[in-house]
């Protein structure tokens, strides 16, 4: 419990939580907000149903639809029938536990990691989880947000608690300012290269340095959303003004009264000057240049001015092995420079990459410019609020113009549980966060990079630095 | 509890959720049939004709209760199905020098070991089985030891609250819920509040 040794946000956040603690037993630690989806959650409700238990509050538990979810105009029933029961039974179980929901048809609907804090649901110094794993994305507002699984699930939803040891914590430290063509996602994608995909597996990162401090709400979403590819289950920044402008008058964020003591509690969790972490790391925003990856993990990224390297310049065997299989299924050459790449489809969308500032930045090079001919583009806006927004600021008209189909809003291609995918063999750019085998639709093949890059790529038809065009 | 097994052996390292079962197979709603699907880019053609090179298609391997893996095992998605499919094929425990996180609480809820391995015996265990493909080795939960014949006692770490819930059955949201007392004295005086969404 709390002492005077100084301590970092990830431990105040913790001990903030603490239900109870039992000798030899992890902590009960309680969960101020649940975000639900219709993927993970049906089993935990058919738990409930079994053990006869209701929802403990519905009133921090909050569902909406993504993942199976098509993108296509919504007067469109969902033609898969396996997926369309999925979203009926998520319905269902919030009807039935009176929990709030975001159905398929609602002007609010989104990806549940962007429509937590759209709707100011996410807030400084909470703990939020979910049963999806980039809900490390809410730790760019202090939170300790991390992803679990159905059992998890089932458990919160009976108890509002989780049984938890704590993580080690890891200081991300990224100093510096970064290039013109250079952005939040080329941060993400340059710490997991450099830790690789295990890198922080155990732990939890803080995010702090003046490149972090610069980045707008959105951009910080970015960083933290991508931490569980590094390995970390969470990720999270210490809250400042920009985080307080942000939530303040969104609609569940504290009104009046509330809102003053709500923001001298946030003021109280930045890491205590003289708190250590378990680890460390520091990246150089000045000479980060934009990333993109090569390989069939997010660890696999380099420079996109870089050349794919040899497998026989890996010394561990297994790792000799993986790069090996990496380069086979991704059909590249050691030595091959990665910009030139012929691609096939560029995917713009996904809880890393779908917000306003990403769509902009996407408009921003499309404007004027069109879509290469032999290259699909798909934008996937994060929520039907980004989408309106999007359309009154005309971002929608640069994209069609340009050639490239503006959807609804869901997780898309970036899972490829909805129809929206790679055919076998074909290459993308995706602003999305796992280029894993068949990640995008079986036998296809991702590059994962930014907004930018993916807009540039567009433009040539081949793996693109943006400045270059 | 004590596993005394065959070995079959996938040999990457990093290997991800979205191997383990592909994300199109999540879009059940139920835990059930979970094990055909297992792996099943790796494990089949496109007309559906298992691969016959693919470990888990041998007639070895389907009388395994353990798998041996490179570094990283189960990195990638939070998706429970990953153990599901693992168990329903007829594993109990995983051999890896690390687990991704939320792969090895999944899969404690599963009763599925996720071992760790030091990476000294994970090497030697590889080279043992490549000698002898048919090598047996014996898991023992309470000794929190991995052996097999010529091979050094492996002490693993396993989380101890998780170990006796295995050992005695406990339902650890049964548990939780026991605990209704402590909870709503914390809720009681809980420092944020979120304006009621229901």
């Amino acid at each position: 419990m709390p002492s005077n040794k100084p301590r970092t946000i990830i431990e105040k956040v913790w001990d903030n939580h603490i239900v109870a603690q039992r000798e030899g037993a992890p902590a009960v630690l309680f969960i101020d907000l649940h975000l639900v989806h219709e993927v993970t959650s049906p089993q935990a409700f058919s738990g409930l149903r079994e053990r006869g238990v209701k929802v403990r509050r519905p009133d921090l538990t909050f569902a909406t639809v993504d993942h199976s979810t098509p993108t296509t105009p919504r007067n469109l029933p969902i033609v898969d029938q396996v997926a369309a029961a999925q979203v009926a039974q998520l319905e269902k179980n919030a009807t039935d536990f009176g929990i709030p929901y975001f159905g398929f048809q609602s002007l609010n609907q989104g990806i549940v990691h962007v429509i937590g804090p759209e709707q100011g649901l996410t807030q400084p110094g909470m703990t939020v989880v979910c049963g999806d794993s980039h809900t490390a994305t809410h730790g760019a507002f202090g939170a300790l947000a991390f992803g679990i699984g159905t059992s998890e699930v089932e458990m919160v939803l009976a108890t509002q608690c989780l049984l938890q040891r704590p993580s080690k914590t890891f200081e991300v430290k990224v100093e510096g300012t970064l290039k013109p063509g250079v952005s939040a996602k080329d941060i993400i994608l340059a710490l997991c290269a450099k830790i690789g995909i295990g890198g922080g597996t155990g732990c939890v990162f803080e995010f702090t340095g003046s490149a972090i401090r610069s980045l707008s709400m959105e951009e910080r979403m970015t960083v933290c959303n991508m931490s569980i590819e590094a390995g970390a289950r969470a990720g999270l920044i210490a809250p400042d003004e920009k985080t307080y402008e942000y939530i303040k008058g969104r609609k569940f964020a504290p009104q009046g009264e509330a809102w003053d003591k709500a923001v001298e509690f946030w003021k109280t969790l930045p890491t205590d000057e003289g708190a250590t972490y378990d680890h460390s790391v520091t990246i150089d925003a000045d000479t980060l240049e934009p990333m993109i990856t090569f390989g069939t993990n997010p660890g696999m990224g380099m420079a996109i001015s870089g050349a794919v390297p040899d497998p026989a310049s890996q010394s561990d065997p297994l790792e000799r092995e993986s790069l090996r299989k990496a380069l086979q299924y991704m059909n590249l050459q050691a030595g091959q420079p990665i910009a030139g790449q012929k691609i096939d489809v560029v995917f713009i969308g996904s809880c890393t990459n779908s917000r306003m500032t990403d769509l902009r930045a996407a408009a921003s090079v499309l404007k004027g410019r069109k879509v290469n001919p032999g290259v699909r583009v798909m934008v996937v806006p994060g929520s039907q609020e980004i989408k309106r927004q999007a359309e009154a600021e005309g971002l929608d008209k640069v994209f069609k113009e340009a050639g490239a189909e503006w959807r609804e809003a869901g997780c898309s291609m970036c899972i490829a549980m909805n129809g929206d995918q790679l055919s076998p063999g074909q290459y993308s750019v995706s602003t999305s966060n796992r280029n894993f085998e068949g990640r995008q639709g079986k036998g296809g093949r991702t590059f994962l990079a930014s907004p930018l890059t993916a807009a540039a790529s567009a433009v040539t038809g081949v793996v693109t630095d943006v400045r270059s065009l | 509890m004590q596993i005394q097994s065959t070995v079959a052996v996938l040999p990457n390292d990093n290997i991800d959720t979205d191997q383990i079962i592909p994300a199109r197979f999540l879009k059940t709603i139920s835990k059930e049939g979970l094990g055909d699907q297992l792996f099943f880019d790796w494990r089949y053609n496109s007309d559906g004709s298992p691969k016959s090179d693919f470990v888990l298609n041998t007639p070895a391997a389907k009388a395994s209760k353990v798998l041996l893996a490179g570094d990283n095992f189960g990195c990638g998605s939070s998706r429970e199905h990953a153990p599901w499919a693992l168990t329903q094929y007829g594993l109990q425990a995983v051999l890896s020098t690390s687990f991704a996180d939320i792969f090895k609480q999944n899969s404690l809820k599963n009763r599925l070991l996720p071992i760790v391995m030091p990476k000294d015996a994970h090497a030697a265990l590889f080279a043992s089985l490549e000698k002898d493909p048919a090598l047996q080795v014996t898991i023992d939960l309470p000794a929190q030891t991995l052996t097999w014949p010529g091979g050094p006692v492996v002490e693993f770490p396993i989380d101890l609250f998780a170990k006796d819930c295995m050992l005695q059955g406990v339902d650890e949201i049964g548990y939780v819920l026991k605990q209704d007392a402590a909870i709503a004295a914390f809720e009681a005086q809980r420092p944020i509040s979120l304006n009621t969404l229901a």
